[in-house]
């Protein structure tokens, strides 16, 4: 008596978890068919998403799942020949290759678009217009910590005020491209500064501080453009624009907003490549990047590079063996 | 003498200050995130939300995958901890001897309820996904879940029959009863409120969960409904948590409806387990 309304409940979420498939239109075209599992970067996957959307509705046929481990955790799946594609906001590193390597894994990297990092200041911060990357260096080093603390040392003119730091955390790709042209040195840099996965945190952290500073992706700082101020960055070298250039989309297409434009890309398995699915949902993927990029968000790859893409993509499968 | 009785009184009335002080705040704390909550999300409630796949345009987003990913969850994970945790609780309190290595694993027990659920994730991933070859499946997620609770339910397993009088065990064996008719016919009637609403106090707690699940290599972009236990599948925190990381606005507001969707969820369970509580402590009466 007393398990037959223990049964009820659990009889009843059963009932409720059997439900309809959704409609799939009949497939145009050579109608192909398997599933296409892709992992990797957080920060990429908006737009692998807004691929996957698309391409389902010309090939209802694949099945594409899409799982967001991060740059790192990803790797470490398609090393294993876990995945079939990698998203990635940073290129793979020696270990992740060799992880690859021992499992026999061989695969080529595409570039699939840029993200701009924005440095960005309170916009009731009437000093800070620019800073040159050994500002920057200096001051995000871990050197720096427990010694670089107010706006002053940096500038001698900027006020003598504490300055409050705001990055992204130490788990994600932004963080260790950050780390790897301004500091110099991948994942490394000054431990007290307020970190966080999530950049609406950040943006939330600067706009609310006169004396905060923070990095993140530019795309949280043009959907954020009322609350935040974004500084010009000076590297140092003439061939790329004198002076501070500030990001946008030109300058980050064109490379001048140097070094903290950063490319994003797809890793294919070799394996994977071999299926037709796959051939066809990553010549989807570069012949559409550049209007969908822009659409969530990001930095498309100019003609040029988009075309070498493309070639690249074409030679590497040609390259491969002819799938069984 | 009249002087200290007067403190005493005085300090009775502050304890009853400070007390209702701290109820209010948890109230006001959980009052302000229901209106901010409610206000943002529930113009985004339609049907459209609930029958749509993702999609990078927030207005045409929903939660169909994750929904169904998380009710099949639920049900999984129940059907996988249920039996086991209430199992051991029932032999540990009711069978097994009480000497040093009851004692130890009862430790252990205890500690397991501390550990971080990303610890979980990189157990079962290595072990479900990888070494038993289930993949990011339904089922691999479901064990994760039911892993992570299994220690909740035990505990709460056996405080709910270490409540039940020992005189009732006493006077069934008194009438020649076994142990196992004792336990199926006394005492876990008596205690089924307990156990129930510990459970189900769990299981709120399980459908919650992002990191383990993150871990494991849950998806998020998916475009069919699962249909057995090895399918890929996507629950609602993930989906939450992805939405509140993006930049643009529309997206805030779709988290905000999903979180409405997994608070109801969890209210509903949690009324679920109030009545049968409620109902149980009625029944039993000596």
């Amino acid at each position: 008596m007393y398990t037959r309304s223990i049964l009820i409940p659990i009889t009843f979420l059963l009932l409720t978890a059997c439900g309809s498939k959704p409609n799939s239109d009949a497939a145009s075209g050579d109608a192909l068919s398997g599933n296409i599992n892709i992992d990797g970067s957080s920060t990429v996957y908006p737009i692998t998403e807004a691929v996957a959307e698309e391409f389902q509705k010309v090939q209802p046929g694949v099945k594409v799942s899409v799982a967001l481990s991060g740059t790192g955790g990803g790797f470490k799946k398609f090393g294993r020949a876990e995945t079939d594609i990698n998203d990635a906001s940073r290129p793979i590193k020696p270990a992740e290759d060799s992880l690859a390597k021992s499992h026999n894994v061989s695969y080529v990297e595409l570039t699939v678009a840029f993200d701009g990092m924005a440095i960005v200041v309170n916009p009731k911060n009437d000093w800070c217009k620019d800073m040159t990357v050994a500002e920057l260096k200096m001051l995000w080093e871990p050197e720096a910590q427990g010694k670089i603390k107010n706006w002053n040392q940096i500038r001698p003119e900027w006020p003598n005020e504490e300055i409050h730091l705001f990055g992204a955390g130490v788990e994600s790709g932004t963080y260790d491209y950050f780390t790897e042209v301004i500091v110099g040195k991948s994942h490394s840099s000054r431990g007290d500064f307020t970190a966080s996965e999530d950049d609406n945190v950040l943006v939330q952290g600067v706009a609310s501080d006169k004396y905060a500073l923070g990095f993140f992706g530019l795309a949280y700082f043009e959907e954020n453009k009322d609350k935040l101020k974004v500084i010009g960055i000076d590297d140092g070298k003439a061939e790329n624009g004198e002076g501070p250039i500030l990001p946008s989309i030109e300058t980050v297409k064109n490379k001048s907003y140097s070094p903290l434009g950063r490319p994003l890309f797809i890793y294919v398995n070799s394996k994977a490549g071999q299926r037709k699915e796959v051939q066809e949902f990553v010549r989807f993927y570069l012949n559409n990047t550049n209007t969908l990029t822009a659409e969530v968000g990001f930095i498309s790859l100019t003609e040029q590079e988009s075309a070498d893409a493309k070639a690249k993509w074409e030679a590497f499968i040609t390259s491969l063996p002819a799938a069984q | 003498m009249s002087k200290r009785i007067d403190i005493n009184r005085i300090k009775d009335n502050l304890f009853r200050y400070v007390g209702i002080g701290c109820t209010l705040f948890g109230l006001l704390m959980l009052g302000f995130f229901l209106y901010s909550v409610l206000r943002e999300g529930l113009p985004r409630l339609n049907a459209q939300f609930f029958s749509s796949l993702p999609s990078r345009k927030p207005e045409e987003a929903g939660i169909l995958i994750p929904l169904f990913g998380t009710i099949w969850v639920m049900v999984l994970t129940s059907l996988i901890s249920i039996p086991l945790g209430v199992a051991s609780g029932i032999y540990l309190e009711e069978y097994g001897k009480k000497n040093r290595l009851a004692s130890l694993i009862e430790i252990n027990i205890t500690n397991l309820a501390g550990v971080p659920s990303i610890i979980y994730g990189l157990l079962a991933l290595e072990i479900f996904v990888r070494i038993l070859g289930l993949g990011k499946s339904l089922l691999s997620g479901s064990l994760t879940l039911a892993l992570l609770i299994l220690p909740i339910i035990i505990v709460a397993t056996r405080e709910a029959l270490k409540a039940v009088p020992k005189t009732i065990r006493e006077a069934s064996f008194a009438l020649g009863a076994t142990k196992w008719q004792t336990t199926w016919f006394q005492v876990l009637p008596a205690s089924a409120g307990g156990i129930v609403t510990g459970v189900i106090l769990a299981i709120s707690r399980a459908i919650g969960e992002t990191a383990p699940l993150i871990v494991i290599g849950a998806m998020l972009y998916i475009t069919t409904l699962p249909s057995s236990p090895m399918d890929d599948f996507s629950v609602l925190p993930i989906q939450i948590f992805n939405w509140l990381s993006r930049p643009q606005k529309g997206f805030i507001i779709n988290a905000t409806a999903a979180i409405i969707v997994l608070l109801a969820i969890t209210f509903i369970l949690n009324g679920i387990a109030i009545y049968l509580r409620n109902r149980w402590q009625k029944k039993v009466k000596w």
